[in-house]
């Protein structure tokens, strides 16, 4: 198991290995997605409250959970990186950050498209927004981190030690409708009975979909990583000559 | 449901259409940039193997 591990972690495989289930991960995710936006923009009923403006809903939701998961990905990546000197782990964390931080854009802007028609107002700071916004911030400041270090090793451990910091947002996020009085509304995703099946399935398909899609893009983003940091050289001449 | 009736979203339209387009703007842009930093993680590798070629 541990032979394997380490054989699958060494820069050529996984290079290699990560070039093959790109698109095991690429096709799966665009299928989902098609069938996610159709469920949701055509199948879905209206929602009796808020009309066709709740189809917000199949983008929105499914982009603020892949922010939280993206975040979580990262600092785990991070954490295994600090721990145990993982340069691959670190390689994930870095990857991860810039798709999270979109999907964090995707959440905060399509939010305000929706909170105009539905609240009458782009934005307010109440705990949900703000802390979603400080996530924007905190995936911002590990890219900027990094860039500003110029030993690898040294911006690595630094960034890491940052996302781990910014964990503490992830909770606040989640339960800031319960904790504190928000325009927004609660979780209706994680809530059995809040929404009709047929309402709910093209938001699970959106947001598998997602899912894979990050795995699809965080694979292409890993190998440019393990290229950068590669200076053996024996296979990297090797593979670029293909 | 006719193509405008789709298109009109029951009034919510001009947020609507917006929110999508953001989204699926971005998944492309995502793949696009993922792909290009591969790509340039390629060449400036190869540069570095023929500096190092040429020095020794």
């Amino acid at each position: 198991m541990w032979t394997w591990f380490h054989k699958l972690a060494s820069p050529p495989h996984f290079y290699r290995i990560a070039g093959l289930v790109t698109p095991w991960f690429a096709w799966p995710a665009l299928v989902l997605i098609l069938v996610g936006l159709y469920g949701g923009l055509v199948l879905a009923p209206m929602d009796y409250q808020q009309g066709e403006g709740f189809r917000i809903f199949y983008v929105h939701v499914p982009s603020a959970i892949m922010s939280m998961f993206i975040y979580s990905t990262m600092a785990i990546a991070a954490g295994i990186g600090l721990i145990w000197r993982m340069k691959l782990a670190h390689a994930v964390a870095a990857a991860s950050a810039p798709i999270g931080a979109w999907f964090t854009v995707c959440a905060l802007a399509t939010g305000s498209l929706w909170g105009k028609p539905m609240w009458g107002t782009w934005w307010v700071w109440d705990a949900r927004l703000t802390s979603e916004l400080i996530l924007l911030f905190l995936y911002l400041g590990f890219i900027a981190l990094r860039s500003s270090i110029e030993d690898p090793q040294r911006a690595d451990r630094a960034a890491a030690v940052l996302a781990l910091v910014g964990v503490i947002n992830l909770p606040i996020i989640h339960y800031s409708v319960v904790w504190w009085n928000s325009l927004h509304q609660g979780s209706t995703m994680f809530n059995p009975g809040a929404m009709s099946i047929e309402m709910k399935w093209p938001a699970l398909a959106m947001l598998f979909g997602f899912m894979l899609y990050f795995g699809a893009v965080l694979f292409v983003r890993l190998r440019a990583e393990v290229i950068r940091r590669e200076r053996s050289a024996t296979w990297l001449r090797e593979e670029l000559a293909r | 449901m006719n193509l405008a009736e789709f298109l009109h979203m029951g009034g919510y339209a001009a947020f609507l259409w917006p929110a999508y387009g953001l989204v699926l703007t971005v998944l492309v842009y995502n793949v696009w940039s993922a792909r290009r930093a591969h790509q340039e993680a390629r060449r400036a590798a190869a540069r570095r193997l023929q500096m190092e070629e040429t020095r020794s």
